[in-house]
């Protein structure tokens, strides 16, 4: 029996390439997964690029160049699996802070020459603008679900990546409730796991970089927010960072106050 | 295991705390991993202890529905803390474990999961409640046709070395579930800490033989009646220092009849639906298969890993899961814990050390919520 080998295709557009690194830091794996796929286009990896089609593409950053919306359609027509993997991609990264804020004033700003930078308005995450296959969250993204996700897709089985809170991670990881035992602001119980609790294992709260769990409380969630002592503002500013233009961790940035009946004493 | 026969029970004998050392040392001596409670990360684990001195000498805990803190104690007493975030469920049914593996060869062969009784453990330091909750785990997870092997494969030949409580938290209601703060069977070996002005002494019971041969190699002595008495009384008033109490009468069927009641949009309004009361319960066992395969795709293991009845996928039927709104989710856990758990396995499924309560980021009061719906019942 022969079979052909699966060709593999790393995409970039507005991101900071840390979630591409991800794959090249797979070190021991790498070289298992080299041998089973055929890297056909990976310019942060080689310059050698192969033409597609190709059978699994993995999508870095978000879209916010009208060119970019041009070109992540040819990248979906070329893909017959599309992946996209981390916080820019699926949700518009942090540059989409942009979304609340006036695109043309940052760029008079930042630029010498603002006349050279062609930007749109808002960054966008990949599937506002083609139909995708998989999402990886996350800022960067978790290693072992990468490698979880490329074999599952080899073997054609379903990938394990649950959508349940942080918590579930972090408890079975044995790490101490930076929220309950040390009063640290925590995103961790409306966050989607897939980290493995990272932070709160080095005692820091999580700061959401994996978007929305698959049925987050906002109004509990503001009241241990705002009983670890953050402010409106602060609570707004938690949910919009790394998934700004999310629209659940949106919808929960506009929810400040808790619900009745919970003590408010434990900062 | 620790419920072997008790023939002849010695009288009760007495320990300076100082023979803590040479009752770790007698432990590791003769094989055991000891486990038992420490501090880390500002909370009291529960971890292997290589000599006392890992013990939580001078540490207390101050609780609270969604709280808890270490604070220093005025003594110097090992275990004058209440319930910390773990409970001996990490140490007996683990977070994650492998259950078998299997590789793609010309006869197909497979292999057993995890290798049977690797070690043995000594659980040192386990309160009252949380024995009751390990006799739950035993029936749960052994009581029926097929015992499971993970389980067994680490609660086989434990040594069990209670420490009745004479330091209820502000969290506890063990009383009222009538699974503490004393205990009188379950355990190799029962100590009571008696830590008063410039003395630190320890009232030891040997409930097994194995206890006994223990107890006879440590540098003990008689305990007259007087101080057994005062351990007894140190317990009786723990018993009535407790800061939660669970409701009286029958809770299967107060849920039962609660099926219905608005009370549950209530509590899920404040329900995180994050899992972490069932994480840290002392009896939620529900696991969830984990398949994994390597890339060659020749390799295969089948490991499980805590699942909570809190996550989507865990009612996740053809078509999508069945318990979608927090409150169906919360109401499931209470019921079953509470409820439906003695028609299942002849008991309740919670043993009050209150740690769902002190853990929940949210502060929700299970005690609480039995009141309100009782109260809403009632209405």
């Amino acid at each position: 029996m022969t079979t052909t080998v699966p060709t593999l295709a790393v995409w970039k557009f507005a991101s900071c390439d840390g979630c591409q690194l991800s794959l090249l830091d797979c070190e021991d794996e790498l070289l298992a997964v080299a041998g089973r796929v055929r890297v056909a286009h990976f310019l942060e990896a080689s310059r050698h690029v192969e033409p597609g089609p190709y059978d699994v593409s993995l999508v870095e950053g978000s879209i916010t160049t009208a060119a970019d919306a041009r070109r992540i359609r040819d990248v979906r027509k070329m893909s017959r699996t599309l992946v996209t993997i981390g916080a820019c991609a699926t949700a518009g990264g942090v540059q989409a802070l942009r979304n609340f804020a006036d695109v043309d004033e940052f760029r008079s700003l930042v630029y010498a020459r603002p006349e050279y930078v062609s930007a749109l308005a808002t960054s966008t995450p990949i599937a506002a603008h083609v139909d995708v296959d998989h999402e990886l969250h996350g800022c960067p993204i978790d290693r072992g679900q990468l490698l979880e996700v490329i074999t599952a897709l080899l073997l054609g089985r379903r990938p394990d990546v649950p959508a349940h809170s942080v918590c579930f991670q972090c408890k079975q990881r044995g790490n101490v409730c930076v929220a309950v035992a040390h009063g640290t602001p925590c995103l961790g119980p409306v966050t989607r796991a897939g980290c493995g609790a990272l932070c709160p294992a080095y005692r820091r709260g999580c700061y959401g970089c994996f978007g929305p769990m698959e049925t987050p409380n906002a109004a509990a969630e503001a009241a241990l927010l705002r009983a670890t002592g953050l402010s409106d503002e602060d609570v707004r500013r938690m949910y919009r960072t790394f998934h700004t233009a999310d629209p659940v961790f949106i919808a929960l940035s506009e929810v400040t106050a808790g619900p009745a009946g919970r003590p408010d004493d434990r900062a | 295991m620790a419920s072997g026969t008790r023939p002849r029970t010695p009288p009760p004998a007495l320990l300076d705390a100082t023979a803590l050392e040479a009752l770790v040392d007698a432990l590791r001596a003769r094989g055991f991993t000891v486990m038992g409670p420490t501090v880390r990360d500002g909370a009291v684990v529960i971890a292997e202890l290589t000599s006392a001195a890992d013990l939580p000498y001078g540490v207390g805990v101050d609780t609270d529905a969604g709280r808890y803190r270490l604070r220093a104690r005025d003594d110097r007493a090992a275990f004058g803390h209440s319930a910390g975030p773990q409970s001996w469920k990490n140490v007996l049914h683990p977070p994650r474990a492998l259950v078998w593996s299997a590789d793609r060869t010309p006869d197909g062969s497979m292999a057993g999961g995890e290798p049977a009784r690797e070690r043995r453990y000594a659980l040192l330091g386990v309160r009252p409640c949380d024995l009751a909750a390990i006799k739950v785990l035993d029936r749960v997870l052994t009581g029926g046709r097929q015992a499971d092997p993970v389980y067994t494969g680490r609660r086989d030949g434990n040594l069990i070395i209670a420490v009745e409580c004479t330091e209820p938290g502000a969290v506890c209601f063990c009383s009222s579930m009538g699974t503490g703060p004393g205990t009188d069977d379950g355990f190799d070996l029962a100590l009571t800490e008696l830590v008063d002005g410039g003395e630190h002494l320890f009232v030891v019971r040997a409930g097994t033989g194995e206890g006994a041969e223990i107890l006879a190699g440590l540098p003990a002595r008689p305990a007259d009646e007087g101080i057994v008495e005062r351990a007894r009384e140190a317990v009786g008033a723990a018993a009535g220092r407790m800061g939660r109490t669970m409701r009286p009468g029958s809770l299967p069927d107060l849920l039962a009849e609660a099926r219905g009641s608005p009370h549950w949009d209530d509590v899920a309004a404040r329900c995180l639906t994050c899992g972490n009361c069932t994480m840290v319960c002392p009896t939620c066992f529900c696991t969830t298969p984990e398949d994994v395969t390597d890339l060659t795709g020749d390799h295969a293991e089948r490991w499980r890993r805590w699942d909570s009845c809190f996550d989507l996928d865990f009612s996740y039927l053809h078509g999508g899961s069945v318990r979608t709104s927090g409150r169906a989710r919360y109401r499931q856990w209470l019921t079953h814990k509470l409820g439906t758990w003695h028609e299942q396995f002849g008991s309740s499924g919670c043993v009050g050390c209150g740690r769902c309560i002190a853990w929940c980021p949210a502060g929700i009061d299970l005690t609480r919520e039995i009141d309100a719906l009782a109260a809403a019942g009632a209405g």
